[in-house]
């Protein structure tokens, strides 16, 4: 009898991996996008040589003032930002009290000393840090920035400002909007008609109006229902109308990834006697959770840049704060080297979520044969 | 059986199961026609039929995964109604197997055996660990234990979903046409395992189009068309001497090939 004997495998020839071989079939694979290559290159070596050189290589670094820059009209006046950067950063209060700024500086290193093991693989205790980073943390970052827990001046809320505020806004966004979001989500998807409108009202309603709307409507119409002398802090209003929105996005987000997960997994679980909350839990959240990662910092990402729309109330976040510094009679002018220094903030945040959404989504995806 | 803390609420020599003039419609559809059906302790019951008969219905119904509108369902002293209580209670005592597995894909194949014993029987983690690899032992696949569903094929996975079951130490075993999303070369593992359970005492309702199987280890097979139980009968009558006109013409269709 015959034997079924295997051929080995070979390896594909030169012709098909390699960089000469990559950049034939991406850079010049037809006429059309061999000159679509030319092109494009011709435009990088148009502006980007140009944008270095006024960016980094002729810019102005140092000074304490404007007569450094107006000596030096063709590089970019980073000086501005280095003199103006407490108040960018961390506001008003913060800007004019320089023997104040160690308080947001430790409150963000506490932040990022939370942060980083948290992203880190493989560290040890993370649920401990976790927990920490949602309730010993928010509440130390507050003693430190208030200062009256901690017997230093008081910044009020309304001093708050910069990124500090942006950083605030978000946070509180994100944290709150994220467990109410999946409670809304399942209450959608409930079989009890009351709770499923109230949820259907609840999500139509925040998500059809706009976010600029409702800080307004906060801030002007909330007091309104309270009894007169009840002074609701503006910050705190502008918390609860991103929450009441983000949580609405948020819920829809995760709804699509509950209305993922096949009908099968609902009835193992089930079958199993496992009743509905630990169904839930144990089951379908982290499976659609996953599923909805993309969707949810998509949100999030959106909810980061739109505090900015808090200046319709007065507040004074980041971009906000760069473009009053940039109008100040000191550094009128300087609006552009305002905006690239916001821009690069909000980016490298914006880029952080996105990639670490990326990793998480890699890490859950336990369809892959090789992990 | 430590691990099983409530005894039966049935007395010697009743049904576990009890199913009386079952009616249930889907919308106008009639589904399910005054079925009557008795299963007693350690019987091995083969359901089969043409597809849309009503079959795979039939035992949903009996761990309430589908509700029924008339009749009475009684599984281990245990009326089926609304009340989530009692349909928990039962669904506890009965394990099912679905044609397409149902592993939890999040968790790997030790978790899923483990979840429902410490979660609903509460059972340690530790023993409820030392239980699952028993029966991973019993389907022959301990070495699977940490890896996920997806990486195993669909012989290995339906293995896993038996062991998730007999996990919970069940009294009855429904199985949902366990074979046919199986590849022909992994059918074999999974009857091996079934037969192996038949073997063992265990009460079972199989949904199945296995005749080799039917005729090996089942106590009675029943026949299913309409959504009404045409004909029932021990293996051998049943094959070799169909009564009804309908019987006969289904099995000349599955022999045939």
């Amino acid at each position: 009898m015959d034997t079924f004997a295997p051929k080995p495998s070979r390896k594909p020839p030169l012709s098909a991996v390699g960089p000469i071989a990559w950049v034939r079939a991406n850079l010049f694979n037809s006429t059309t996008s061999s000159l679509m290559t030319l092109v494009f290159f011709y435009l990088l070596w148009l502006y980007i040589p140009p944008f270095i050189n006024w960016a980094f290589l002729s810019a102005n670094w140092t000074g304490l003032d404007r007569t450094v820059c107006e000596a030096n009209p063709a590089g970019a006046c980073w000086t501005f930002i280095n003199v103006r950067l407490e108040q960018i950063l961390f506001g008003l209060y913060f800007g004019a009290n320089p023997d104040e700024v160690w308080r947001p500086i430790v409150g963000f290193i506490l932040f990022f000393g939370l942060l980083i093991p948290l992203i880190v693989e493989g560290t040890p205790y993370k649920k401990w840090i976790a927990l920490s980073m949602l309730t010993i943390f928010p509440l130390v970052f507050f003693a430190l920035i208030h200062g009256e827990w901690i017997g230093r001046p008081v910044a009020n809320t309304s001093q708050w400002g910069g990124f500090l505020l942006t950083f605030v806004l978000a946070f509180v966004g994100i944290l709150l909007a994220l467990p109410l979001g999946i409670l809304l989500a399942l209450g959608r998807r409930s079989e009890m008609p009351v709770i499923r409108t109230m949820c259907v009202l609840y999500i139509e309603f925040w998500r059809g109006t706009p976010l600029i709307t409702i800080l307004f409507m906060a801030s002007v119409m909330l007091p309104l229902f309270f009894p007169a002398g009840v002074e609701f802090d503006k910050v705190v209003r502008a918390m609860i109308g991103i929450t009441m929105f983000q949580s609405a996005y948020t819920a829809e987000a995760i709804r699509g990834g509950l209305a993922a997960i096949p009908k099968g997994q609902y009835e193992a679980a089930a079958a199993l006697g496992l009743g509905y909350w630990r169904r839930t839990v144990f089951i379908i959240l982290p499976q659609a959770l996953k599923i909805s990662i993309p969707g949810i910092v998509n949100t999030f990402i959106a909810l980061f840049k739109d505090t900015s729309l808090v200046s319709i109330i007065g507040l004074l976040d980041l971009l906000n704060m760069a473009q009053s510094a940039a109008r100040s009679i000191e550094w009128k002018g300087y609006d552009i080297e305002g905006y690239l220094f916001t821009g690069l903030i909000f980016w490298m945040f914006c880029y952080g979520m996105s990639r670490y959404s990326q990793v998480i989504e890699r890490k859950l995806d336990t369809n892959r044969r090789d992990n | 059986m430590s691990s099983n803390p409530s005894e039966s609420k049935i007395q010697a020599g009743e049904p576990i199961i009890r199913i009386q003039s079952l009616n249930k419609w889907y919308g106008q559809f009639h589904v399910l026609k005054d079925i009557d059906l008795e299963v007693a302790k350690g019987e091995r019951i083969v359901i089969c039929g043409p597809s849309g008969s009503g079959k795979s219905t039939l035992i949903r119904c009996i761990n309430r995964l589908e509700s029924h509108q008339e009749g009475s369902i009684v599984v281990d002293g245990i009326e089926l109604t609304e009340d989530t209580k009692h349909i928990n209670d039962v669904r506890r005592e009965v394990g099912m197997v679905f044609q397409h597995f149902n592993l939890f894909p999040h968790l790997t194949v030790l978790e899923n055996c483990t979840l429902a014993p410490i979660w609903v029987r509460k059972t340690s983690k530790r023993e409820a660990e030392e239980i699952a690899m028993r029966f991973l032992e019993r389907v022959k696949i301990p070495e699977q234990a940490l890896k996920y569903p997806g990486q195993l094929s669909g012989g290995q996975q339906q293995r896993v979903a038996i062991a998730r079951s007999l996990c919970m130490n069940p009294r009855v075993m429904l199985f949902d046409e366990p074979t046919s999303a199986l590849d022909p070369e992994m059918i074999a593992e999974v009857l091996d395992v079934m037969v192996g359970l038949a073997d063992e005492g265990m009460t079972m309702l199989c949904v199945t189009h296995e005749m080799g199987f039917a005729r090996k280890v089942a106590d009675r097979v029943i026949f299913m068309d309409g959504g009404e139980i045409i004909e029932q009968n021990v293996p051998e009558e049943f094959f070799n001497n169909p009564r009804n006109e309908r019987t006969k013409l289904f099995l000349s269709q599955i022999l045939q090939h």
